[in-house]
């Protein structure tokens, strides 16, 4: 930040605003430092390999979606097909590998060249037919959920032992899955910073008529940002295969990942109606989700009571931020002060 | 203004309809390079008409315009700003979530090997505000963060960054503060320096002298006159424009208006935002509140109004006291408030005068809703609003006709306390004099009324008591006809010293 170089009109009410993808870190912080007091408490230790390495892998399936979910939410869309094409592409890899390493690379590219496709599909209907994205996708996992329910009863496929190495090894207790989805993460987060379709994919979601008047073809960003949104998804949708060895039809609609993966987003701080967010932000929303997934665990809560653990975390972050948002103006006098000059107005310092 | 010069931008003989209506008929405006070129007119004399034609968002129906000695046909604002003729419109075209240096080379971000330099855009940005003199805002600063005032420089900048040659300034200081307004002042001269043409709509006609080599006026979509400044006085500006001298501007006070008991009451009041308030509203008497932007005043409103509650001090209301906390309850109370941003806060833009009219009773007294849908048209009536009919959508209404609209739904609820915050912005003659009328018949049936103004004009010429405003306080309270020095003294803090008031 450059000096502000007071001039007359610099308004008392500009304040140094904490960045929401500092708060999310701070809340982060504060479930870890929870989670590792109670399951202290039962005689474990949190920071141990095995529980950091379960915490890591419950990161990256997730991570993965919500990163390309991010970039959606950013253009002011929605993805609600990312279950589906999950599945899908862990059944195209599994069917395509059927068990021979030597089929890695293609099952790996037909997975994701379908993936791409639906996304493809999924930014011409939000952009081109000006459908709603919550009915557009909507739609579209209802097309790919009707074709996996008829054409599969069960997993099916096989992929080798050496495709499964990536989702059973690590480096230390960091897993292979979770370094690539935090590589992805980071890729992505060049890419909204240094590219301008990443400037634009904020614009258009910020504002679709300042962004056609700044002569932006509004379609593209959006349609990109689908597009990549379904390949994450699909990578997703691999690490499962590579899991489970098989792949499934219903390996994404169990996980939950649609809703699951928006709350991650807007618990990262990002924005629902679009414009304003960060891939950080989102990668901290996931990892609270899984300590929390963890921590749960290992007290042995039971299931419905981890949703409503998740449920109350959701809406108390969104609580905390519209309430940020409401706060513009900055109080210049104590609200119940004896002596009402208590605090007179000052410049806002750090 | 070398009368060898050639135009930079020519319209001649502009005509445009819309829906079999003539709004432009016939309108031919030259600007130079380096000079500023007031536009004034009434609302719907085609001003606005006029600016989106030279920016692009209007094609003509007939007429012609040249830049730079070509003909040139814009049909979308984007080719008229490569061109080189820029708008800065009332609306911002900005992000608020994005930086500065974001907003300002939207759609044009500088690469460096095939990568967005955002370095090189930031200097690029911090370059360009210092051709204007601004060395105070920050190019990575996120836009929402800014004032209006420092939004309308990125604006400004914006218009900069494409090499702008002409710049069309919609109404740039119907949100200011007459502090800011000076910053204005000072980034036009910056663009006359660098040979900028400067097309200056503006409703305030001090502005229109102070800044403009030559001013042409419209009316009803014709030219009226077009010609030097100099050969002009305010009031034979104002005679072109309305037909009739400013002198008239300012109703007096209706016959038989008598100043009451007090209705409203403040005993060292306070919330976060202003403190130490001591105010008394009398039946039909205009008290007048002036004072910088960001003095408190709409936060005064606020608080009586309960949307921002006082959280110190007593209010009475009828010599009562009452806690207001809420909004509802200052409207069951009989306190109305006609807030600064009647777009945002006052309409809803896409139902019917109507449906607008009737909001307040609608929502706050369901009961009364019938007797209020007779009279409702009256009250329309009376404030001679024009529209096509009461199911029409307010948002195609003139400003100055959804100003009207506004005040219906007020009166509808017949308040006993009218707060008005800015009754008059962005809105033309002939509709401000309109609302003073309506104040001076509100008092006259013994309303009592809150004005808040930027227009000290407006506020030496209404009011019967002025309170000014400075840091969250009432400064002083003068004595109606205070002179505008006196106000502006006490606005910006230096008459403290000479009353042998100080704040604690």
């Amino acid at each position: 930040m450059t000096a502000n170089t007071v001039t007359g009109l610099t308004s008392p009410r500009r304040r140094i605003r904490l960045d929401s993808t500092v708060i999310v870190y701070i809340a982060l912080i504060g479930v870890i430092i929870v989670g590792a007091l109670l399951v202290n408490s039962v005689g474990r230790n949190f920071f141990s390999d095995g529980n950091i390495r379960d915490i890591l892998t419950g990161m990256s399936v997730l991570g993965l979606v919500a990163v390309g979910q991010t970039l959606v939410i950013l253009t002011g869309s929605l993805d609600l097909s990312v279950p589906y094409v999950i599945s899908l592409s862990s059944l195209i890899a599994a069917e395509t590998m059927r068990g021979s390493a030597a089929n890695i690379a293609q099952g790996v590219l037909f997975a994701l060249l379908v993936a791409a496709i639906i996304g493809l599909a999924n930014g011409l209907i939000v952009t081109k037919l000006k459908v709603n994205g919550f009915i557009a996708t909507l739609g579209v996992g209802l097309m790919i959920s009707g074709y996996l329910g008829t054409m599969y009863k069960g997993s099916a496929g096989r992929v080798p032992a050496e495709f499964q190495v990536i989702g059973a090894t690590g480096i230390g207790p960091v897993p292979i899955s979770t370094i690539i989805m935090l590589a992805l993460a980071g890729l992505v987060f060049l890419f909204l910073r240094k590219t301008r379709t990443g400037h634009h994919i904020y614009a258009v979601g910020g504002s679709v008529d300042v962004a056609r008047l700044s002569g932006l073809r509004t379609a593209q960003p959006v349609i990109i940002a689908h597009i990549i949104c379904s390949v994450t998804a699909g990578m997703a949708g691999l690490l499962l295969a590579s899991r489970l060895g098989v792949g499934s039809p219903t390996v994404g609609s169990q996980g939950g990942y649609d809703l699951l993966s928006i709350a991650a987003v807007v618990l990262g701080g990002t924005i629902l109606a679009g414009g304003r967010g960060s891939i950080w932000g989102t990668i901290g929303g996931v990892a609270i989700f899984a300590v929390l997934d963890s921590v749960m665990s290992v007290m042995q809560v039971n299931p419905f009571l981890k949703d409503v653990v998740r449920g109350i975390v959701i809406v108390a972050a969104v609580a905390v931020y519209t309430g940020r948002a409401i706060q513009q103006r900055r109080a210049r006098f104590a609200t119940r002060a004896t002596t009402p000059d208590a605090s007179t107005a000052t410049e806002a310092t750090k | 203004m070398s009368a060898a010069a050639t135009p930079i931008l020519s319209a001649t003989g502009l005509e445009k309809n819309f829906f079999g209506v003539t709004v432009l008929k016939g309108v031919g405006i030259d600007l130079y390079p380096g000079t500023v070129h007031g536009l004034v007119g009434e609302n719907g004399a085609g001003k606005s008409t006029l600016m989106k034609i030279i920016a692009g968002v209007y094609v003509r129906d007939g007429g012609d315009l040249m830049f730079d000695g070509r003909p040139v046909n814009f049909t979308h604002p984007l080719q008229a700003m490569k061109a080189g003729v820029a708008t800065v419109f009332q609306e911002f075209n900005l992000l608020p979530d994005r930086s500065v240096a974001e907003n300002v080379f939207l759609g044009r971000e500088p690469r460096k090997h095939g990568f967005v330099d955002n370095a090189g855009m930031a200097s690029a940005t911090a370059a360009l505000l210092a051709e204007l003199g601004i060395d105070f805002i920050d190019p990575t600063a996120r836009v929402s963060t800014l004032s209006v005032a420092e939004q309308q420089v990125v604006e400004i900048t914006k218009a900069l960054s494409f090499d702008a040659r002409v710049i069309s300034m919609d109404e740039p200081t119907a949100a200011l503060a007459d502090n800011e307004v000076e910053l204005l002042y000072g980034i036009v001269e910056k663009l006359k320096a660098r040979g900028v043409a400067i097309l200056y709509v503006s409703h305030r006609l001090k502005e229109i002298f102070d800044l403009c080599d030559s001013i042409t006026v419209m009316k009803d979509g014709a030219l009226v006159s077009t010609g030097p400044a100099a050969d002009l006085t305010t009031d034979e500006l104002v005679r072109r424009m309305v037909g009739r001298s400013i002198s008239t501007f300012f109703p007096a006070a209706i016959e038989g208006t008598v100043v009451g008991d007090t209705v409203l009451s403040v005993r060292d009041g306070g919330n976060a935002y202003i403190t130490g308030i001591d105010l008394d509203l009398r039946a039909g008497e205009i008290v007048g509140v002036a004072g910088l932007q960001g003095s408190g005043r709409t936060e005064l409103a606020e608080a009586i109004f309960g949307a921002m509650p006082l959280t110190r001090g007593r209010l009475e209301l009828n010599g009562s006291p009452i806690v207001i906390h809420s909004p509802r309850k200052a409207v069951k109370s009989g306190i109305a408030l006609i807030t600064e941003d009647r777009k945002a806060q006052g309409l809803a833009l896409d139902q019917s005068v109507l449906d607008n009219a009737l909001l307040v009773i609608r929502g706050v007294f369901p009961g009364r809703t019938r007797a209020a849908r007779r009279s409702v048209p009256g009250v329309l009536a009376s404030l001679e609003i024009s529209s096509r009919g009461l199911d029409q959508e307010v948002q195609f209404l003139s400003g100055g006709n959804q100003q009207k609209v506004v005040l219906a739904k007020w009166l509808a609820s017949s308040p006993r306390v009218v707060i008005l915050d800015e009754p008059t912005r962005g809105i033309d003659v002939g509709a401000k004099v309109a609302v003073y009328n309506l104040m001076r018949d509100l008092a006259k049936d013994g309303v009592a009324i809150l004005m808040i103004s930027s227009e000290l004009p407006e506020v030496i010429g209404m009011s019967d008591r002025i309170l000014v405003m400075h840091d969250g306080r009432i400064e002083a309270e003068l004595e109606a006809g205070s002179s505008e020095e006196t106000v502006l003294a006490a606005a910006t803090g230096t008459l403290r010293a000479s009353s042998g008031e100080v704040a604690l």
